[in-house]
């Protein structure tokens, strides 16, 4: 996979006979015993660790939740209540699903702004990050139709709320926006045809998310990972093997995180959901609120922030609810082209005093329309989700490129070891430790 | 590392002090208290007392229009649950009113009987049309999951948001249901001055709009309570609520004491994890 060669020996004959025929017990060494990791990685790098663990345990769960679930407009409803009171130890396992999906969000938040505060989108490491951006939109997708399959009252109504957006390509296309609708729904309104169709896709998508993790493994192992400091590893001594010390370190993540994961599964499992959902789906009665689950808040806020007048001047008039949607999708989709918007040379913003604080109110910014998201779209909550909208992209647009030029960054250390064991003040700076411009 | 961790486990530990103090300001307006539950926070169970009790005011009175289709007389007997004689909840089963409709026997026909353990505990109307058609066009919902199914949502300022969301998940509550209930059946009076009430209809100050097509379904003395627990109005809403909690949660018993085994394995687990990833890691520099 990538420059790192495996130093597998096989201690058995068989071991040798098995390695010349299929080198799999070669490749898991060498990838994954004697891998070559940084020394200096921080707890924030145990999440991918958590995530991969977070897909198996909702697939394993999900495929259980299958074998009991009925996917009918008739009988969805009762047969999640048939799991939560029926089957032996269901609410157990709907628990750990349903809550599971809530924790995969969070921990691939934390890792996104990980990502976004060291820098680890820069190059080598484009390609990684485009794969991670994809496997938010799957992430995205799977959960939205898992949210459906209950059928309660938020599924179906946010099905139908969200499915409607497409409708905003008629002021396009006259009728394209209705076709395509239509065509989701499978009929004229949300019903049991669509949920069907959503359960088959709400179980194929975790495989082929599968799939594209695995490609998002293989190019971090192409890439190598980065670190704290941002720097490449340069000598042997920055790096450190992969078992048993990144894996000892993932193992206490990993343990930690559950402690919070099972917090919400046994003593708060509704917290994350909404008490509208127990309520059987009823074409007939629309919620008062229809709010999406919090991991959409954010990107439900940018959707809603556009409306007939943006930002008290901007008129957009039919085209509102087009442009909402198109922002909400480009809110997702410009995450993949960091890369190229950050002109910074300097991966961590350890090493970047302007970056850092913009760092912090783009998180700021997240949470705040993650809370906008959750109010009733009216008065002042419009006017600042419109705000963060526009801060929102201005940090991708305007931040990311300007910031690179005009920042000086602080003088990095020679190398990671360097920077660990401080070694950096006692070499002659200037020949090796050059702070690099722009 | 460590360090920052205190600095944060402090932090919250601050915040948990400040949250009620901030909650209870911002709650200024609130029309829906909370209530004490025996099964509130995250050691609390059910009373099967209480239980038993609440059964006592749905059988007496809301079973006069209400079901509860997703209860079987069996899960009356169950752990967890009001846990009653399996053989008076035969008897009890065998004389509800409302009967089972089975078939088609031999001859093709659908024929009602008396309802066994195995069978849901159904109210007086065949289906929602009926039961509009006798209530003024109002639907008497089912009781099963209305615990769950309503909530009681709080509007504080955006700043005190986060730490009423921290301590809600800290105190792990999840009684918002319970609590609706018991302002909803507490909550009838006559309507304020300039209050327009539809005709047919009540006012509760609990109800979404305050205007609920169910008469006060409780009054004191309606239910002989046989434990010596006074007969008001205030007992029956709070026994039947705890009951409908039940209802709607029935694994809630089994769910917080199996959470304690696995909080105890995971911090036993995580702790002994670190002990083992220092000593790794104690001969390199990090």
């Amino acid at each position: 996979m990538s420059g790192h060669t495996s130093t597998y020996v096989p201690t058995s004959r068989w071991g040798k006979w098995f390695d010349e025929r299929l080198p799999i017990a070669r490749m898991i060494h060498g990838q994954f015993v004697d891998f070559p990791t940084p020394r200096n990685l921080n707890y924030l790098w145990t999440f991918g660790g958590i995530l991969t663990f977070l897909l198996v345990g909702q697939i394993v769960t999900g495929v259980v939740l299958a074998m009991h679930y009925q996917p009918s407009a008739a009988e969805a409803f009762n047969s999640v209540e048939h799991i939560r009171r029926d089957v032996n130890y269901g609410w157990m396992i709907r628990n750990f699903h349903s809550v599971g999906a809530s924790m995969f969000f969070f921990a691939v938040y934390v890792h996104i702004f990980r990502g976004f505060y060291y820098g680890s989108y820069k190059a080598p490491r484009e390609v990684l990050w485009i794969l991670g951006v994809l496997i938010m939109l799957l992430m995205m997708a799977t959960a939205f139709m898992g949210y459906s399959l209950p059928w309660g009252q938020m599924s179906f109504w946010g099905v139908t709320v969200i499915t409607n957006l497409f409708s905003a390509l008629d002021t396009v296309i006259n009728g394209l926006g209705t076709a395509i609708v239509e065509w989701l729904w499978g009929g004229y309104s949300v019903s049991g045809t669509t949920l069907n169709r959503f359960f088959a896709l709400h179980y194929l998508l975790p495989f082929v998310l599968a799939g594209v993790v695995g490609l998002h493994l293989w190019a971090l192992h192409t890439a190598g990972q980065n670190n704290p400091t941002g720097l490449d590893l340069k000598e042997p001594s920055d790096a450190v093997p992969m078992h048993p010390y990144a894996t000892s370190k993932d193992a206490v993540g990993l343990f930690a995180f559950l402690i919070l994961y099972a917090w919400f599964v046994f003593f708060v499992p509704d917290y994350l959901g909404h008490a509208d959902n127990y309520i059987e789906a009823n074409p007939l009665v629309t919620p008062p609120h229809i709010v999406p689950e919090w991991y959409f808040l954010p990107f439900y806020a940018i959707l809603r922030s556009f409306t007939s007048t943006f930002l008290w001047i901007i008129p957009l008039g039919q085209y509102a609810k087009l442009c909402g949607v198109v922002a909400m999708f480009s809110a997702v989709i410009i995450i993949a082209f960091a890369p190229w918007l950050d002109t910074s040379r300097v991966r961590s913003a350890k090493y970047r005093p302007i970056f850092k604080w913009f760092f912090w109110f783009f998180v700021f910014t997240c949470i705040a329309l993650g809370y906008l998201g959750s109010r009733p779209a009216e008065g002042v909550y419009v006017a600042w989700a419109q705000v963060f909208t526009v801060c929102y992209f201005l940090f991708f647009l305007v931040v990311m490129p300007v910031v690179g030029l005009i920042e000086t960054p602080k003088k990095l250390p020679r190398s990671i070891t360097d920077s660990v064991l401080g070694g950096g003040a006692v070499l002659p700076t200037g020949a090796t430790a050059a702070p690099e411009k722009r | 590392m460590i360090k920052r961790f205190s600095y944060a486990l402090a932090g919250i530990v601050a915040a948990m002090a400040l949250v009620p103090a901030a909650a209870s300001a911002a709650e200024g307006h609130a029309e829906i208290a909370r209530q004490h539950w025996s099964f509130s926070g995250f050691t609390g169970q059910f009373d099967k007392a209480q239980l038993q009790r609440g059964f006592q005011v749905y059988q007496q009175i809301c079973s006069n229009c209400h079901s509860l289709k997703r209860v079987a007389f069996r899960n009356l007997v169950q752990p967890g649950g009001p846990e009653f004689p399996e053989a008076s909840v035969k008897a009890l089963a065998h004389d509800w009113p409302n009967k089972i409709t089975d078939g088609p026997n031999d001859q093709g026909k659908m024929f009602e009987r008396p309802a066994l353990l195995s069978d849901p505990i159904l109210g007086p109307y065949k289906n929602d049309q009926e039961a509009r058609a006798s209530q003024n066009g109002a639907l008497p919902p089912d009781l099963s999951l209305m615990a769950r199914a309503r909530a009681v949502e709080r509007d504080p300022p955006w700043y005190i948001h986060p730490f009423l969301m921290l301590g809600d998940i800290l105190n792990s509550y999840q009684e918002g249901g319970g609590d609706y209930i018991y302002a909803l059946m507490t909550g009838f009076s006559d309507p304020p001055a300039g209050f327009h009430l539809v005709d047919g209809k009540y006012y509760n100050h609990a109800f979404p709009g305050h205007q609920i097509s169910m008469p006060p379904p409780l009054s004191d003395g309606a239910v002989s309570y046989q434990d010596g627990t006074p007969d008001t109005v205030q007992n029956y809403a709070h026994d039947v609520a705890a009951f409908l909690s039940w209802t709607a949660d029935p694994s809630l018993d089994q769910r917080k004491r199996i959470g304690w085994q696995v909080m105890l394995y995971l911090l036993v687990t995580t702790v002994l994890l670190y002990i083992g990833k220092r000593r790794i890691w104690s001969a390199i520099k990090h």
